[in-house]
């Protein structure tokens, strides 16, 4: 069953009462939200996502609802919660729907210790998976988005979700968050592609979601195995330029830009190590999309001879 | 009885057999599983859940999803001791020369001495308890070797140096670490009159005789002073505090004399009424195995019934965790009132107006300080 088998109206019982459970990629997430705006931007852009089994353990209860208490009556306010627990600064009604994917973040990037988390996009084609580890603002969503609507499976945009038993990368294809000007590039360069409103003026500017493509939310239970790191920048202007990395720089760059590199310590140590020696990597430094995409297609397809 | 009462009474009971013994947990159906991972994560005892597990064989017959949280507990808690055992290290190596007696105190003390409460534990940071009049010089010179005094307004510090049992947190520079440095066990204000002199008489040398930790009795006292004296309002007393207790009254309970000279030592002290509370609730929670004779002994401890009835039920209602989805107007007025009762007991009524107004205003001005989500770097955490 996916979410979009429940009517606008169940949707929203569902959403205030017990909670609507969620699957994304590894994890199940119960959301819980009395607003009715989030609501309808739930059943519009969780459509395609598939609901997890009524008996199965939730690993994380998120919710997003309006506060308790007299402070309600003054602002429209959402505050995100964990477990019954209000621990951040309420947000403008508004932007619930962001809030709460910001929330889900935060619960895989503190609790999630059982896998090695990269700070890192992902995509995946013929099994084999290309990663982009990159701090915010070097253009790596934006990437991720133009990769997946040309051939390309979303694994993630933003972890690179490593099993320490097999090291192979878990998806968790979830939507987009572009920023800024990025929202007009993406809707240039893929008018095709579903983004869903522009939330303006949060603390991270305007914010809009694309929805991967539904082949890539129907594959989210297949993991993919690493093969390239391709560290991207974004610069105004810039001419394509695709570099190899010696694995001894890789290996840092990964390591120091992971999550949870220094919690798993030594399990951290093997997983980067063993991937650093099976992937090729390369620095992509791009201002046009379409070359940067076809630049990696020719990188993923000599892989194939 | 409502459904929200029977509700959370039911998982309160499934966490406490969970901590009793996990083979209750080998038929538990996955619902109850959902539960049990989201109590024992605000109770914070998933990594010793993990441990028990573990250790009777039954972690690859659980649920792959509550294995997955068990795993993820032990793997923060794995690193979490390697920092506190490197912080130690460090600390030695910077006080070299200093001759100055250090006892570890709680966290850092179960885990350096390997005592059971440290299995699947999380530590925030280093506690130490050294003699008030070493106290300078130890500041001193771990400023100079890498940790500074961390920023704190004026009225804290004068609270820290002034009032309490302790000295403004250090914290080191590259690594993060904070070090609590304690010269008693209690704030100077406190009613209750702690001397630390005997504490350091009888505290026991480590392998490494630069380092000491309390005597056994002692150690038992003092984490029961933690427990009832250190609450914070929202979180209310803590579970997983009490099962330090328990713990260590298991293990050194097996010590000859031990259980004889718990009683004298908590009078000696001025600890009994916390250490009357304390077995009431070990044994009620835990099914802590305590002689009778002992608990007897402590009889006079108590206070009058009605009083005695009042505490029993508010400290009950404070260890343990709400059930998530029905939080309790009950439980919240219980977790206040053992907030402002332990801050009775630390400090004269004049002074205790005046703080705990202080940290009213803070938390009145603080509703719009609370983190922000969108700001924050999730790698920090």
């Amino acid at each position: 069953m996916i979410v979009g088998d429940l009517s606008r109206r169940e949707l929203g019982k569902c959403l205030a009462e017990g909670g609507l459970k969620l699957q994304f990629g590894p994890f199940n997430l119960t959301v819980r939200s009395n607003l009715d705006s989030f609501a309808a931007l739930a059943h519009q852009l969780y459509e395609p996502y598939p609901l997890a089994d009524a008996a199965e353990i939730s690993d994380f209860h998120v919710e997003i609802s309006a506060p308790r208490g007299p402070r309600r009556l003054i602002r429209s306010q959402a505050c995100f919660g964990v477990d019954g627990q209000f621990p951040f600064a309420p947000y403008t009604v508004e932007h619930a729907f962001p809030a709460l994917e910001w929330g889900i973040n935060w619960c895989v990037a503190t609790r999630a210790h059982h896998l090695l988390l990269l700070h890192s996009a992902g995509v995946e084609r013929n099994g084999r998976a290309m990663l982009f580890p990159a701090s915010p603002g070097y253009g790596k969503s934006t990437l991720c988005t133009a990769l997946v609507h040309s051939g390309w499976r979303l694994l993630s945009d933003e972890f690179g979700m490593v099993k320490p038993e097999d090291g192979l990368l878990l998806p968790m294809p979830r939507l987009i968050p572009l920023k800024n000007e990025s929202i007009d590039v993406i809707r240039e360069f893929r008018p095709e592609a579903i983004i869903g409103p522009s939330f303006l003026g949060t603390r991270k500017g305007t914010v809009a979601h694309v929805r991967p493509p539904q082949e890539s939310i129907r594959r989210a239970q297949e993991p993919a195995r690493p093969r390239w790191f391709v560290f991207p920048r974004w610069v105004a202007n810039a001419p394509l330029t695709l570099e190899p990395i010696p694995k001894s720089q890789a290996f840092l760059m990964v390591a120091t830009n992971a999550f949870n590199y220094d919690v798993l310590d030594e399990i951290a140590f093997r997983l980067v190590t063993e991937m650093i020696f099976s992937c090729d990597s390369y620095s992509l430094i791009y201002s046009k999309l379409d070359e940067a995409v076809n630049v990696l297609d020719e990188i993923s397809s000599a892989g194939d001879d | 009885m409502t459904r929200a009462v029977s509700e959370t009474r039911r998982v309160q009971r499934l966490l406490l057999s969970a901590l009793r013994g996990p083979e209750t947990l080998q038929s538990m159906p996955l619902s109850d599983w959902d539960l049990l991972l989201r109590m024992a994560r605000r109770a914070r005892v998933l990594g010793r859940l993990e441990s028990d597990l573990a250790r009777s064989g039954l972690l690859g017959i659980i649920p792959t999803r509550a294995a997955a949280h068990l795993r993820a507990a032990r793997n923060v808690i794995a690193h979490r001791n390697t920092l506190i055992s490197w912080e130690v290290n460090r600390l030695l190596w910077a006080l070299k020369g200093i001759d100055v007696p250090l006892i570890l105190l709680k966290g850092t003390a179960y885990l350096l001495a390997e005592l059971p409460p440290a299995r699947g534990r999380i530590f925030a940071d280093v506690d130490l308890l050294v003699p008030e009049d070493r106290i300078g010089a130890i500041e001193e010179r771990l400023v100079e070797r890498g940790w500074f005094k961390t920023q704190i307004d004026p009225y804290d510090d004068r609270y820290y140096r002034v009032w309490m049992h302790e000295i403004p947190p250090l914290r080191h520079r590259e690594r993060g670490t904070e070090i609590d440095i304690h010269h008693r066990l209690l704030p100077r204000t406190s009613h209750l009159k702690s001397e630390p002199g005997s504490l350091f008489a009888a505290a026991r040398p480590l392998a490494d005789p630069r380092l000491k930790v309390l005597a056994p009795t002692d150690m038992v006292l003092h984490a029961l002073v933690h427990l009832f004296l250190e609450g914070d309002p929202d979180e209310g007393l803590r579970l997983r505090d009490l099962l330090d207790v328990h713990d260590l009254l298991c293990h050194h309970g097996e010590d000859p004399g031990f259980w004889h000279s718990l009683g004298p030592r908590a009078r000696a002290l001025g600890f009994e009424r916390p250490l009357y509370y304390g077995l009431q609730h070990a044994q009620r929670l835990f099914e802590t195995p305590i002689p009778a004779d002992v608990l007897r002994g402590l009889d006079d401890a108590a206070p009058f019934w009605p009083v005695r009835k009042l505490m029993c039920r508010l400290i009950h209602l404070a260890l343990l965790p709400e059930h998530p989805d029905h939080p309790s107007r009950w439980a919240t007025v219980a977790r206040w009132l053992i907030y402002v009762r332990a801050h009775w007991l630390r400090m004269p009524p004049g002074l205790l107006a005046r703080h705990l107004s202080h940290k009213a205003w803070l938390r009145f001005r603080g509703y719009r300080k609370r983190v922000d989500l969108a700001q924050l770097d999730l790698k920090q955490q």
